[in-house]
Formats: C-alpha cells, sequence, structure tokens
C-alpha cells in the first residue's frame, strides 16, 4: 500500500477504573486517503479505540500520534460522526451542522454557508430548517455526517454509524458514503461490528480480538470499486473471499 | 365524561363543584361554607380595597424577591454540585436533608433572628423553594446526554462552550420542573411566612378575615391565591412542554 | 473529575459535611450574628438536657399522635379514591381538576379555618396534616393506575386476563411503586402541617416547645427543638425513600417516576 501513514497507534494499553482491561498493546499504522475499520465482537475495545484516536478518552499507557503530532485531546484535524448521532436536539439541522464552526468563532453567515453545502452533499437540502427529533435515523445520521464534513477535517471517526439506522437506509447509506468520500480524499476510521459492511466499505480491516482488545488480524481486500456499481462488488470475488476470511477468523471468538 | 355524545372538557366539573358549594351555601349546612355567588361577590368588593391591594403588594414583592435569589443561587450552585465532585458531595446530603423537611419549621428561627417583618418572608419563600431547584438542576446537569458532551469536546468546545451551548440547554427540562415545583413551593412559603407572622400580607388577611367571620372574603382570598399559585405553575409547565421533545430525542 | 474524590468513601465525605456544616454553625454562632442565634455546641447541649429531663421525648409523643392519625386516614381514603380515580372516568371527570388545583395551592391557607370550625383540639391537629397530605397522595395513586403501560393490558386482555386479575396481577403490582412514593410526599407534607398546626394552632408538642422557649428568648433550646424536628423528618423520610428502593427497585418499575 503506498499511502502514507496519517495515524499512528502506539503501544496502547487502556484499564478502565475498576480494573477491566479494555485495550492490550495496541499499535497500528492507518494510511491517508483511505477507509481503515475496526472490526470485532462486542468487547472488543473498538469504540475505545476510536475515541482514544479522538481524544475523548486518555489510555492508560501509549500514544496516538496523528501527522507527525502527539495527541493529548480532541483537535480540529479530526472529527466524529456519532453511534447515537449526537445532535443538539434544541437546534435544527442547520445549526446542528454548523456547530462545529459555532464552537470555532466563525460569523454565522459564512458557518451557515458551509454548513448549506454540506446539507445538500448529504442529501438533506430543504430540511435545514427540521429539528432532529423531525427526522429518520437515516436522515439524523446524514445530520451527524454533514457535521463531521463541515469542518473539514483530514480523519473521520466513525463509530457504528449505521447501527442505528434500518437495513435499507444502511446500504443506501454506504454507498453514498463511499462515493463521496473517495472524491475528498478523507482518511476515514470506521468501528462495526458487521462483516459485511467492514468489508464493503474497507481498505483495510483491523480485526480485534476480545477480552482484552489486542489485534487479531488485519485484512486488505483489495476491491476494485472504481466505476463498478455496488451490486458488482457485492458478488466481486474479493469481496466475498475477505467476508469468508473474516467469519473464519471471527467465529472463534464467539 | 361525555354528555349527549358530546364530550365535555374536564375543568367543567370545576363548575359543577361550584354549583353544589352553592346548593350546599344555601341550605345552610355549614357555617363555614357560605353560597359560592356571595363569594364571588365578596371577591368583586376586596379586590378593589385599599388593604387588599397593600397586601397582595406586599406578598408578591416578598415572593418575586425571594424566588430571585432562589433562582439565582440554585441554578448555578446546582450546576457546580453536579461538576465539582467534592461540592457535590459535601452539599448533597444537606440539600436532601432540607429538600423534604418541613421548612415551616424555620420560620421561628427567622422570626428570632431577623425580625418580624418582610425579609422574614423573603427569606422563608428562598428556602422553600431553592432546594428543589439545587436538587432538579443537579439532577439535569449529571444525566446530560455524554454523548453530546463528547461530541462537543470533539468538535472543539472551550469549557465556557460546553457549559452555555451543551450542558445547560441539556438539563433544560430538569431545570424547568424544578422551577415549577419550587414556584409552588415559594408560594406556599409566603403563604406560611405570613400566616406564622400574623401581621404581613395575605397571611394578615388570613387571620382578620376567620377571626371577624368574614367566610365570603375568606373564602375568596382563597379562591383567588389558589388561582395564582395554579397559573403560576401552569405558565412554567407551559414552557416545559415546549422543550418536551429534548425527552423523546435523547 | 470523580477520580480523587473516588479514593475517599462516601461516609468520611458525610464526616466532612457535617463538620463543615456544624462548624460554620458554630462560628456563626460565636461570632455572633444575633443574640438569638446560638452556636452549635450550645444548641447540642440544649438538646441533650431536653433529652435528659424527658421535655422532648414528651413532646414528640403529643406531635405525633396528630401526625400518624392524619397520615393513616389519608393512606386509606387517600389511596382508596386515587385508586377509584384511576380507575373510573367519571370519577377522574369530577375530582382531577380538584386535586391538581389543589395540589398546587397554598393548602395552609384553610388552617385557620379549621381552627376556628374544630377548636384548638386534636381534631384541628389531625386536620391540618390531612388537608397538607391528601392531595399528592391522592394524585400519586391517580397517576400510578393511570400510568399503567397500556400494552401489558392488553397482553392481559389477550390472554383472557379478566377485569379482576387485570387489576391484581397487573395494574396495582405497577402502580405500587408510584402509590408508595405518594405516602412518602404525604408524610413530608404532614410533617409541614404538624408543624404549621402546633405553631398556628395551639403550642402542643414540638410547636410548644418551639413557642415556650422562644417566648422565654432560651435560644438554644428553641434552636434544638427545630434541628431535632427537621431531622427527625428528614431522616424518617429517608427510610422511608429506602424502604422504598428495597421494595420496588427501580430496574423493575418500568416505568419513570412521575411525582
Amino acid at each position: 500500500m503506498p499511502a502514507e501513514t496519517i495515524v499512528e497507534v502506539k503501544e496502547i494499553d487502556m484499564t478502565y477504573e475498576g480494573g477491566v482491561e479494555a485495550l492490550a498493546g495496541v499499535s497500528l499504522a492507518l494510511p491517508e486517503g483511505r477507509i481503515s475499520t475496526f472490526l470485532g465482537p462486542s468487547g472488543c475495545g473498538k469504540t475505545t479505540l476510536l475515541k482514544i484516536i479522538a481524544g475523548l478518552i486518555p489510555p492508560t499507557h501509549g500514544e496516538i500520534w496523528v501527522k507527525g503530532k502527539k495527541v493529548d485531546g480532541p483537535g480540529p484535524e479530526r472529527a466524529f460522526v456519532f453511534q447515537d448521532f449526537a445532535l443538539l436536539p434544541w437546534a435544527n439541522v442547520l445549526r446542528n451542522v454548523a456547530f462545529g464552526l459555532e464552537l470555532r468563532g466563525l460569523p454565522a453567515q459564512e458557518r451557515h454557508a458551509i454548513a448549506r453545502k454540506h446539507i445538500a452533499e448529504v442529501g438533506l437540502k430543504s430540511f435545514e430548517a427540521s429539528y432532529p427529533h423531525q427526522l429518520s435515523g437515516g436522515m439524523r445520521q446524514r445530520v451527524g455526517l454533514a457535521r463531521a464534513l463541515s469542518v473539514d477535517a483530514d480523519i473521520i471517526l466513525m463509530d457504528e454509524p449505521f447501527s442505528s439506522v434500518d437495513e435499507q437506509t444502511r446500504r443506501k447509506f454506504q454507498e453514498e458514503l463511499l462515493d463521496l468520500l473517495r472524491h475528498k480524499h478523507k482518511t476515514v476510521i470506521f468501528v462495526t461490528h458487521s462483516i459485511e459492511e467492514a468489508a464493503y466499505l474497507s481498505d483495510q480491516i483491523i480485526l480485534l480480538s476480545p477480552r482484552p482488545g489486542t489485534i487479531s488480524n488485519i485484512i486488505r481486500p483489495n476491491i476494485d470499486r472504481e466505476g463498478r456499481n455496488p451490486d458488482e462488488i457485492r458478488r466481486d470475488k474479493n469481496y466475498l473471499d475477505a467476508v469468508d476470511e473474516i467469519w473464519e477468523i471471527l467465529k472463534h471468538y464467539v | 365524561m361525555t354528555l349527549l355524545g358530546r364530550r365535555i372538557p374536564i375543568f367543567f366539573s370545576l363548575v359543577v363543584w361550584f354549583i353544589v358549594w352553592e346548593i350546599i351555601g344555601r341550605a345552610k349546612l355549614s357555617t363555614i361554607v357560605p353560597p359560592f355567588s356571595s363569594v364571588v361577590i365578596a371577591g368583586f368588593t376586596i379586590v378593589p380595597t385599599e388593604k387588599f391591594s397593600k397586601a397582595v403588594m406586599i406578598s408578591l414583592r416578598s415572593f418575586a424577591v425571594g424566588m430571585a435569589f432562589a433562582l439565582l443561587v440554585g441554578i448555578p450552585l446546582g450546576v457546580l454540585m453536579a461538576r465539582v465532585a467534592s461540592l457535590g458531595k459535601v452539599l448533597g446530603m444537606w440539600v436532601n436533608i432540607f429538600v423534604s423537611a418541613p421548612i415551616s419549621a424555620l420560620v421561628p428561627i427567622l422570626m428570632a433572628v431577623i425580625g418580624i417583618g418582610e425579609s422574614t418572608v423573603v427569606i422563608t419563600v428562598f428556602l422553600f423553594a431553592v432546594f428543589v431547584i439545587l436538587l432538579d438542576t443537579q439532577v439535569g446537569i449529571k444525566q446530560a446526554d455524554r454523548s453530546l458532551v463528547e461530541m462537543a469536546r470533539c468538535f472543539g468546545a472551550r469549557r465556557y462552550q460546553l457549559y452555555t451551548k451543551v450542558l445547560i440547554l441539556c438539563a433544560l427540562p430538569e431545570i424547568l420542573a424544578g422551577v415549577r415545583l419550587s414556584v409552588i413551593r415559594g408560594v406556599k412559603g409566603v403563604v406560611i411566612g405570613q400566616l406564622l407572622i400574623a401581621i404581613l400580607g395575605v397571611g394578615e388577611l388570613f387571620e382578620l378575615y376567620s377571626q371577624h367571620f368574614l367566610m365570603e372574603e375568606f373564602w375568596a382570598l382563597v379562591i383567588i391565591v389558589f388561582m395564582f399559585a395554579f397559573a403560576l405553575s401552569e405558565a412554567v409547565a407551559l414552557l416545559e412542554r415546549r422543550v418536551e421533545y429534548y425527552a423523546s430525542s435523547r | 473529575m470523580e477520580r480523587k474524590s473516588a479514593v475517599i468513601s462516601p461516609l468520611v465525605w458525610q464526616l466532612i459535611s457535617f463538620a463543615l456544616f456544624f462548624g460554620l454553625w458554630e462560628i456563626a454562632g460565636r461570632w455572633p450574628i444575633s443574640f438569638a442565634f446560638p452556636p452549635f455546641s450550645k444548641t447540642l447541649l440544649a438538646l441533650l438536657r431536653m433529652l435528659a429531663d424527658g421535655s422532648l421525648p414528651k413532646a414528640y409523643l403529643s406531635t405525633l399522635q396528630p401526625l400518624i392519625i392524619g397520615i393513616v386516614l389519608c393512606s386509606v381514603a387517600g389511596i382508596g379514591f386515587g385508586i377509584g380515580m384511576g380507575l373510573s372516568r367519571a370519577i377522574e371527570w369530577f375530582s382531577l381538576p380538584v386535586f391538581i388545583i389543589l395540589q398546587a395551592a397554598p393548602m395552609a391557607a384553610i388552617i385557620p379555618l379549621i381552627t376556628y370550625m374544630y377548636g384548638i383540639g386534636l381534631t384541628s391537629k389531625v386536620l391540618a396534616v390531612v388537608v397538607l397530605a391528601a392531595p399528592v397522595i391522592v394524585m400519586n395513586s391517580y397517576k400510578g393506575i393511570r400510568n399503567t403501560n397500556p400494552s401489558l393490558i392488553q397482553m392481559c386482555r389477550a390472554f383472557l386476563g379478566t377485569r379482576r386479575q387485570e387489576m391484581i396481577k397487573i395494574i396495582l403490582p405497577h402502580a405500587a411503586a408510584l402509590i408508595f412514593a405518594g405516602l412518602r410526599l404525604g408524610l413530608a407534607m404532614g410533617f409541614i402541617g404538624i408543624v404549621i398546626a402546633e405553631l398556628l394552632i395551639t403550642p402542643t408538642g414540638i410547636g410548644d416547645l418551639i413557642t415556650y422557649h422562644s417566648s422565654v428568648a432560651d435560644y438554644p433550646e428553641m434552636f434544638a427543638a427545630i434541628a431535632s424536628i427537621i431531622l427527625f423528618a428528614a431522616l424518617t423520610i429517608h427510610a422511608l425513600e429506602r424502604l422504598e428502593q428495597r421494595l420496588f427497585p427501580p430496574e423493575t418499575r418500568g416505568l419513570e417516576d412521575a411525582g
């Protein structure tokens, strides 16, 4: 893989208060401009690892380096998409999408212009004035994605973004996500417990084993996605092989 | 309740009660129950009197000042108690004690220490109202959506932004519930404080009317005070309902 | 934020909390804020004196009598009526607005009238307790019945449960937690009622101790009596709350506290 490393995970240990060991000795290099996925059964610490990279949780031991700088908290080069969307219930779509920019102190007009652009990109044009409780789960997650895109971070961290969304919406969303991100050359770090989702989306899949979470395997499906429609990808031999291979490994942990 | 196939709004039952009241009054079944109509008439006669408006002014002023202090102290201190663990632990026990304790027992202390006057009533209102605000604000901030807090941190929120743009708003439903309960308690505080002091505001009027057996006036005053308490708590409840959807989208 | 405090046990925090409160009280009393504000130490001594000479226990016996009678009356009649309100649309229609208003209203205003009507004896004090405690007991029982999860009732009907079974096996167990919470809140109101009654109607029991010692300027004794009733009420209500959590653990309640 010729891409340069953008995120380096160095010997991360994470033990929670009360002695629960979530991660032990995790080291990784994540390539720039690609989609990397953390995959594993529940309890393997994949979300914890993502939140450590985000700077939300300080690790017990080890370091995270992003673009050659050590992480000691959240930073503008990383944006997060939450499993439960984390939308402000009292703010409409426009304000929610612009919220990251609002926190940076950008004037209203500027940030709203940027937000509108990204709202349109995720297919929510004309919903700017709606409130989260008026939207479906899939639409709420689009708002979450637009918010992450608005701050123009290089790295987008996604924590099981489709787990609260129904299956049809999920598939459609996955396809659109691929499209969108390939054109933007973002680095995506993605957490999921769906094997198909991981294989379908990722350039690199990091399999984690549970209790404590350690890296078990790294799989690079090498699926040629350029110019092919989703159904072709889902019938691609490399895709199917990757799904099988992952299942072979994961079933030992279940 | 339906009548002739039409639903009758539930608050119409009050009309039925007033009619029952009127009948009992007319039948002279009880010396303390005058007919409702004469209570209403008495209400219209006492309201324009100077004595009444003076009493109401004093009571309202004590209530407003006491409530203002309760809000100004209760909300910020409640937020701090939720965010600063040691403060929450030191004060939490006392808030729990005083939120359910008979605060009315403190009025004799206030009368002895501060004297028999308006400030005693103001402090009574404050003490009646403040603890429930403290408690609910604290609960609201503690229950604030963790992922919203993480989200704000992720997108680079500063400390003051975390409070003003996320935490306080997250806790708004609980804070408003606390304010509504505190308003109800505050009104009780005015009445109880003034009854115990007995020479001030509506408390003085209650004493006066019952001692001189002015039952029409007494009941008129009861209805006015009850209506005030109810209207006020409904006004806050209206605000509460406007933020109800916060909870549904959590 | 929890990192440091986790090391210190809750008991130690309680001791710190007591020490701070009583320490501030002591300082305020010695300063002094007012000649009527005794320091904590003198109040504590007065409390012990009153315990030793039997005046405090005697006062409690006479204070608790109308309180207990009132609360028992409220429990029987109030819960019964609240359940009736929850089950019958007609009773609900007639009485719900009244109780909604009574719950928000300063019922203490009625107390002078009670005195006028029933004199200064036990009846008046019991009534003062009832008038304050009843609305919240009735309302909680009503809400408990009303908030029963409708899908559980449908389930019961789907399995051919009779109305009686629905009542005994679904609705009452579901409502029990809220009804109990209503009793606890009612008792808190009852304490307020009895204190006001004893201060306002006739000085008996704790109210007598407070009024008497205040009139002869024995402020430590007055403070001790007041502190004791506040502490007594708080501890009783706290114990009930504990019992409530033991009897109806939140995870088995299936509904949020609507009280």
